[in-house]
């Protein structure tokens, strides 16, 4: 009897007595006073037991390694389209970095004022202090561009954040306006978070935004202009029906966030997707709205991908296939292609595909599988710091544009004293490569080009193992075009030679070990913001790699290595991969602008932005150089460097929009 | 009459206190398995779970709790590392430069990285991930002024370290 009553779960043993308890305080106090030893027995036991198996479980587990090392990034069930890797690239470091600077034996160096504002940079989008992070609602209306951004008003790190604002004619001058949206709602209260905005059929415009409630759930809310007669759109109303979307069954309140632009269906509804996850799949939900305040969320996802974690930020627009304009959002044809993009929340890098839009069902399917969104090998805007991007149709000149927040890769420490963190990349245009057909093309908005004061041009050879000064006078400010070349005779000498391995199919910037490590055919490219000694420099160059079937192909990175002596900044080698077409020549582009890089090769069909922080190459020690460091390939350059005038981005005044409105 | 009725009010008594113990001891293990499940999937297991036992909450924290529990041992490390600091002005002075630095540093963790951290981790995790993480880069850039050998707290920056790690793999699990 003992024995099956112990397999009994203890709640139906002891429901009993529990419940007929009463009974038994009756006579029958015989039958009972004769049960209870024995029942007493059994808890006890059971008990034991208890205590027995928790003895055993923490028995077991002192002192076995049960930890996954410190690769975090590994998932124990990983397959081969695991999501992408954190290793090397990401935040402020991880348990390398405390390594790294002990090996190094650096003196740690101290921030000073001196050092940290060279650091702001002159003709980025960035608030006048404290924290920025994604964009915000980029627009065009009544012949200002906005730009709307995720702030924190009282500090240089995240938290508080409210919607700040600035306008500009061109994309490049920016005047700040006031905030434009604060967290003075219950549906907002933990957070004004990012959104978009959606023109409607009459010219006016809707914005949808995710708050963070005051339980910080994540919902979706509607808000517009106070005044559409005012083209600085200075106020903003809250719809009084907020929330117009709170998260569905089988969403998590903390997975539902960044509505999209709307676009039209066929139907002549409007349809927004917005990022989300189940378990470890990213998904796209859909939904329908003929008001932005009722909406019909669809059955089906835009798309999903699985073990690509949480999707952020998603963005979904169409390109064309053979022109090279803009579309805008809801355009859609034979001609056109789609784009699904989502910032992974848990690598930090942006992502998106080329695939085909099904709008009877609000579907999607990515051209190629396998470099779907979000997998590790799919593609990226920018190899380098880069999230949360964002893009908007700028109806003013048929383009579209794309915005990204580039953060800080040094400490909350400098920040904090610096009192500011995070730029925004110079804005880009976004296409799709016509020669390829299978990526996009970026390159930034023509009207930088105001920017460029005096020139100079050069043409040179390049030996190698070489490292040439390049006379510019300031080099912290600058617009560089260039075009490479390897000598002919290099070239065939080196594809012929059966000694020289093939490595393309190994290489990657990130494992290279950087600029410094020689190849047959490279690296070589430019040293930006380096001092005489070369002490401090960051290289962003070409690597070409021998394939195994005697094609080249070829790398574009950036390595920030060696780009600082301070110890408390992430220095990674960025880069990847990028199309060499037939008959083309290698260019790149990159503008310096203080502690910000971005390179751009092959006319923008790989990035790279990056973030240095020199301790010695700044202000008027900062130079340029360009570089052959081949084995034996030569190489010629010709390139034209600019210097880059100052933004003048101006605190909000009535002055300061008078004199932009003028221009 | 009355000594069976207290007779009978014992035994139920006891038998309500063997059921809550045993309930207790279900739940133990229960909530063991929450605590022992999260410190698994963390580089330190043993160092996760005498962090989380220490602290009363773990026992009906879920994700978020634990790592808030985890922020907490981060900025009572840290302030005692400041008094520490603070100590070794006067045991050490040749050292001034390096421990200005870590009061510097160790500020950052205490005010700054905390907080965000805490606010972060209720809604917008991988800030939280970026506080932490950040709190391990300041604690060994404080560390690495010191000239070799020389620093008062090493103990306490591996410390720190460590826990940052376990910390920022929890925090991971809200992503």
């Amino acid at each position: 009897m003992a024995s099956s009553d112990a397999l009994l779960p203890i709640s139906a043993r002891e429901e009993d007595p529990l419940l007929s308890a009463g009974s038994r305080s009756d006579p029958n106090a015989e039958t009972h006073r004769r049960r209870r030893p024995v029942k007493g027995l059994l808890a006890v036991s059971f008990g034991l037991l208890f205590i027995a198996f928790y003895v055993v479980l923490i028995a077991t587990h002192d002192g076995s390694s049960r930890s996954n090392d410190v690769k975090i990034e590994s998932d124990e069930t990983a397959t081969t389209t695991s999501r992408a890797r954190l290793a090397g690239v990401s935040e402020k470091s991880n348990g390398q970095l405390w390594k790294l600077s002990g090996e190094r034996n650096t003196v740690s160096f101290a921030w000073n004022n001196s050092v940290l504002s060279w650091q702001r940079t002159a003709f980025h989008f960035q608030p006048e202090q404290n924290w920025m992070n994604d964009p915000n609602g980029p627009l065009f209306y009544k012949g200002w561009y906005h730009f709307f951004y995720q702030y924190n008003p009282n500090a240089a790190v995240w938290g508080d954040i409210v919607w700040g604002h600035a306008v500009s004619k061109d994309l490049i001058h920016w005047v700040h306006l006031p905030i434009a949206m604060v967290a003075d709602q219950w549906y907002d209260a933990n957070g004004v978070w990012t959104g978009s905005a959606t023109f409607l059929d009459d010219g006016s415009l809707v914005m949808l935004y995710t708050g963070s409630t005051d339980k910080s759930v994540q919902v979706q809310n509607l808000a517009y202009p106070e005044d559409l007669n005012d083209p600085l759109l200075l106020k903003w109303v809250k719809y009084s029906g907020n929330p117009v979307l709170v998260p569905p069954p089988g969403i998590l309140p903390k997975d539902f966030r960044d509505p999209t632009t709307a676009w039209k269906t066929s139907d002549g509804k409007w349809r927004i997707t917005i990022g989300s996850k189940i378990n470890k799949t990213g998904i796209s939900l859909v939904y329908d709205t003929i008001d932005f305040k009722t909406y019909e969320k669809h059955d089906t996802l835009l798309h999903k991908v699985p073990n690509t974690g949480m999707w952020e930020c998603v963005d979904f627009y169409p390109v064309s296939k053979t022109a090279v304009n803009g579309l805008d959002t809801s355009v859609n044809g034979p001609n056109v292609k789609h784009i699904v993009k989502a910032s992974m929340d848990d690598t930090r890098f942006d992502h998106y595909a080329v695939g085909t839009y099904f709008d009877s069902n609000g579907t999607w399917i990515p051209d190629d599988p396998t470099i779907d969104v979000g997998m590790s090998a799919s593609l990226r805007y920018d190899y380098g710091k880069f999230y949360a991007s964002k893009t908007f149709y700028d109806q003013n000149k048929g383009r579209r544009i794309l915005w990204s927040w580039i953060g800080e890769s040094d400490s909350e420490a400098a920040d904090v004293q610096k009192g500011w963190s995070s730029l925004q990349g110079i804005p880009r245009t976004v296409v799709l490569d016509t020669k390829t057909g299978k990526n996009l093309v970026q390159w930034p908005v023509e009207e930088i080009k105001s920017l460029r004061l005096s020139s100079k041009q050069f043409d040179m050879e390049v030996g190698p193992g070489s490292v040439v000064p390049v006379d510019v006078d300031s080099a912290a400010q600058l617009d560089i075009e260039a075009e490479f070349e390897i000598n002919k005779e290099s070239l065939d000498k080196i594809l012929g030679d059966a000694s020289v391995l093939a490595e393309a199919e190994e290489f990657s910037c990130q494992k290279s070990g950087g600029a410094s490590v020689r190849g047959a055919l490279g690296p070589f490219g430019f040293s930006v913001l380096a001092d005489k000694s070369l002490s401090e420099q960051t290289p962003v160059y070409f690597y070409v790699a021998k394939g195994k079937d005697s094609k080249l192909k070829t790398f574009f990175c950036t390595d920030t290595s060696r780009s600082t002596f301070a110890n408390d900044v992430v220095k990674p080698i960025y880069g990847s991969s990028v199309p060499v077409l037939k008959g083309e020549k290698l260019t790149m582009r990159i503008l310096v602008d203080h502690s910000i890089v971005e390179g751009f090769a092959q006319a923008g069909r790989t990035c790279i932005s990056s973030r240095v922080y020199p301790t010695k190459a700044i202000y008027g020690a900062a130079k340029l150089f360009v570089f052959n460091n081949a084995i034996d390939a030569t190489i010629t350059a010709s390139f034209k460097v600019w210097q880059m005038n100052s933004a003048f981005i101006h605190p909000y005044s009535e002055e300061a929009v008078r004199a932009l409105s003028s221009t | 009459m009355h000594l069976l009725v207290l007779n009978v009010l014992r035994e139920k008594m006891m038998k309500t206190m063997m059921m809550m113990v045993m309930m207790a001891m279900m739940m133990g293990v229960a909530m063991g398995d929450i605590v022992d499940k999260t410190c698994k999937q963390t580089p330190d297991y043993s160092l996760c779970l005498s962090l989380l036992r220490s602290d009363p909450r773990s026992s009906s924290a879920d994700t978020v709790g634990l790592g808030l529990i985890l922020v907490d041992k981060i900025k009572a490390l840290g302030t005692e590392t400041l008094g520490q600091i603070n100590m070794a002005y006067k045991t050490k002075p040749m050292l001034k430069k390096p421990l200005d630095e870590c009061n510097l540093r160790y500020k950052t963790i205490v005010d700054v990285d905390v907080h965000t951290a805490i606010i972060a981790i209720k809604g917008n995790p991988k800030f939280a991930e970026g506080a932490i993480v950040d709190a391990g880069v300041e604690a060994s850039v404080c560390e690495g002024g010191f000239p070799k050998g020389q620093s008062p707290i090493t103990g306490l920056t591996q410390k720190m370290n460590k826990i940052c790690d376990v910390t920022r793999a929890i925090v991971r699990m809200l992503l």
